[in-house]
Order: C-alpha cells, then structure tokens, then sequence
C-alpha cells in the first residue's frame, strides 16, 4: 500500500458485503433510501453531504459528493458557502469550549 | 479559442478518436460497447421507424466552445451544397419524416439557409428544428432578424445554454457568451418563443460544463426557470439534457485534463438498458455536409457513416432501406446510454 487513501477504493465501496453480506444489505438499503428526495429534495441532501465531508474530512466522500453536487448543478458559491457553514459550525464548537475554559481557570485561580 | 483543426491537433483526425476509443486492452475498466449490450442480452442495436432527419448544414461557427464535438468555429469552411439541399427536400417530401432538425456549425451562418427552411416548410414535414447558438443573433446586424424568420416559418428553436449563471457558460463557450446569450433569449420572447404562445416553442438545451453527467432533466429544468425568469424575466420551454460525447473537443479535454478513464468508467457504471428502445440513432437519418448518411451527429464527426447497401447518399434514401438495420456502435455510445438517457431532443427515459 502506497497510501493510506486510494481513490479507486471508493469504487470498491460494496466489497465490504464480502465479509458481512447481512450488515452491508441493510446499510446500503439504508444509505439509498437517506438520500432519496423527501421533505428536502435530493440536492439539498447532496449539499449537507458535501460539508459533512468536509467535516469529518473523508476525502472519499469528498470526492463522490463534490462530483454529485456538481453534476446536480449547485454552484460553486453555494457549494463553498456549504463549507463556511461547516466551518462555521466546526470553529464555534471548539471556541464554545472556551466557556468550559474560562469557568475552570476561575475555579483554580484566587 | 481555435479549433482543432486549426491547430493541427491529431485529435481533430476522426481516425486517430476512434483508434483510440476502440483500442483493444485499452482502457481496463471500460469493456466496449457492443460487449455491455451482449451482458444485457442484447445482439445488435437496430433502426427502427425513420422519424427524423438531422441535417448538419456546414461546420462554420462564431464560437469555439471548448466541448464541441464538432470542431466547429470561425475556420471551418465546409457547408452543404444547394444541390444537396434539394436532395434533403426531396426525402422529406416522401412524406416518412416527422421532423426536420437542422444543426451545424451555426447553421443560420450558411448562406442557403433561410431558403432551405423555406422550401422544408412547404413539404409535409411536421416540425422544422434549428439548433441555434443565440449569439449568432448579435454577431452580424444581418441575423438581427432571425426571430422574425423563426416565427415566420413555425421553426422551434433549441438554444444552447449550459447554465444560468456567466461563470459556467462563458467558462465553456467563451467570455461574454451568457450575457449575449440572456440578450438573444430577450429577443426570441420579445417575438413569443417561450412564451406559450401556440407554434413558437424555445427550448434550452443543457451540456454539463466538464466531466461529468447531466442532473435529471426535470430538475434543472425547474431550476433554469426559477433563476431565468428571476434574474432576467426569460421564459422558455423544455430544457433538453445532453451528455457530453467523447468525441472531438470533448474528447481532447477529457484526455488533457485526466479525466477520460473516470468520464467513461461513470457512463458505464451508469448503464442504463432501459434507454436502448429511445436512443435518437434508431429513427434518426443524420446527413452531413456532403449528403452522407449517419447513425448519428456524433457517428458523423467520427466518419463512421451507415452501413446499408444502396443507401449511402441522401439522394438514394429510402425508408423501406432504413428499417431494421445495423446501427454502428462505439465506446463513445455509453453517453446516450447512462442514467436517464441523453439525446438531441434530451433525456430519453
């Protein structure tokens, strides 16, 4: 293995079935059915897909959802203002912690 | 931008496309096209009724677009003869065609053009088409009157616009391209098409702006109305989904940009049996500019002509010949086949 990453791997996504046919089935059924268009249209969904990619920075995932999101036509704005808004959201959990912060620093200090 | 042609590229060779395409042990994950239909159980792909005739009037353009599969642009001088024209009035005056779809090049830019439309109009063919680029209504004072012309004759007119925003359209067909393109729209609605009126019907049609697949067509139709008549108050009709061809400029991008072995190995993946029985080559005559008959527009810019005895001009067309015939296939097919299907009237399924 050169790299811990290897685009073709995502191609090879359902050959996870080859050692739990059971679980595979009813993730994959599952999978689809997430993503079918329902009281968010499937665009939407593609769109929330791509930022949590983002987030949990799955280059896989990054890959599959960067070319649906295009294929589907959202725009580039769009698709970086998914990312801001992960980001977003990514920076402001870390800084909420600060509260956590501040209330253990006054704690311990005189 | 020039053509390919014009830069002496090999990839302007129609030979040199289809050696590549067709190479065997090429391409690994890409099986050939007659292979994925024998797996779905199918022999050979054949015509069935004679519906449309697509003539390809001349190669000449006033854009280059990056993903043309013609090659066409400002340098190509090769155009259909008046003679020939008459050829294509008289199978349509056989009375077998339901529609005559009239492309190039920009086919308004042939100076037989307006006459072969009015000679089409007095045969029994039922709708003429002319695939128009838009811009070609403000290249030139003497287009400026084409939508009278268009409504005149009952013509539908199908516009290319690959997206509604300046940034994917200029990107692919040339800067300024959109906002020319918004101000022909604005003169075809200011004369009707688009705007319900009976006879004068605009259509959109929408080539995804790199390697990849087009969205469902009703769904990016509902978008191009939303944002087109927002942003700029333009109506139209239908908007027709087409991939991309691996053929030509299309094919030059996807090899220069990496991205032909993953283009390909998505249209396969996406193999769609259920479009066979509407794929445009089985009651499509397509004619280039010399009269020669096609499968197909794409078949005619990889010189991959019909293959039926007695029948290779439009001048010996005949649709008892037509019927039931041998359809000549390739890798590049797997874009008319992938999701829900593609062709020049759009998706397919």
């Amino acid at each position: 293995m050169d790299t811990y990453y290897n685009p073709a791997d995502l191609k090879k996504f359902s050959a996870i079935a080859d050692w739990d046919k059971n679980l595979a089935e009813k993730f994959f059924a599952w999978y689809g059915e997430v993503f079918k268009p329902g009281e968010l249209t499937a665009r939407e969904k593609s769109l929330i897909a791509l930022a949590v990619a983002h987030t949990i920075q799955c280059p896989y995932c990054i890959d599959a959802y960067t070319q649906d999101a295009v294929e589907r036509g959202t725009t580039e704005k769009q698709m970086m203002e998914a990312l801001h808004v992960a980001a977003a959201i990514r920076g402001g959990a870390s800084l909420v912690h600060g509260v956590q912060m501040m209330e253990k620093a006054k704690k311990i200090s005189m | 931008m020039k053509s390919l042609r014009a830069i002496n590229s090999k990839w302007s060779d129609p030979e040199v496309q289809v050696r590549f395409l067709e190479r065997e042990g090429a391409h690994e994950h890409i099986p050939f096209f007659h292979s994925k239909l024998q797996d779905h159980g199918i022999g050979l792909l054949k015509t069935d009724r004679p519906s449309i005739l697509q003539v390809n009037i001349g190669y000449q353009c006033n854009q280059t677009c990056k993903h043309c599969h013609v090659d066409a642009g400002p340098d190509r001088k090769e155009k259909m003869s008046e003679e020939i024209m008459e050829d294509c009035i008289r199978a349509l005056e056989t009375g077998c065609f339901e529609m005559l779809d009239i492309t190039g090049g920009a086919p308004e830019m042939h100076s037989g053009f307006r006459r072969f439309v009015a000679r089409a109009a007095s045969t029994p063919v039922a709708e003429i088409v002319v695939r128009s680029n838009l811009t070609i209504l403000m290249a030139n004072p003497v287009y400026a009157d084409l939508p009278e012309f268009f409504k005149m004759y009952g013509v539908r007119v199908c516009s290319s616009l690959p997206f509604y925003s300046s940034t994917k359209t200029d990107r692919q067909r040339g800067e300024g391209v959109f906002m020319k393109s918004i101000k022909a729209l604005k003169m075809l609605n200011a004369v009707g098409y688009g705007m319900g009126v009976d006879g004068l019907r605009l259509d959109l049609v929408y080539n995804p702006s790199g390697a990849f697949c087009a969205a469902p067509q009703d769904q990016l139709e509902k978008e191009f109305k939303s944002v087109l008549e927002k942003d700029y108050g333009i109506y139209f009709d239908r908007l027709l989904t087409i991939n991309n061809v691996p053929v030509s400029r299309f094919l030059d991008f996807l090899i220069e940009s990496g991205n032909f072995e993953d283009y390909l190995d998505k249209l396969v993946q996406n193999f769609n049996p259920a479009t066979l029985a509407g794929l445009m080559c089985r009651n499509t005559v397509s004619v280039d500019w010399q009269g020669r008959l096609f499968d197909c527009d794409f078949n005619q810019m990889l010189q991959l002509p019909k293959q039926v005895e007695g029948m290779d001009h439009i001048r010996n067309f005949s649709k008892e010949k037509f019927r039931d015939k041998k359809i000549i296939t390739g890798r590049h097919c797997f874009a008319c086949t992938a999701g829900l299907g593609s062709s020049c009237q759009g998706a397919v399924v």
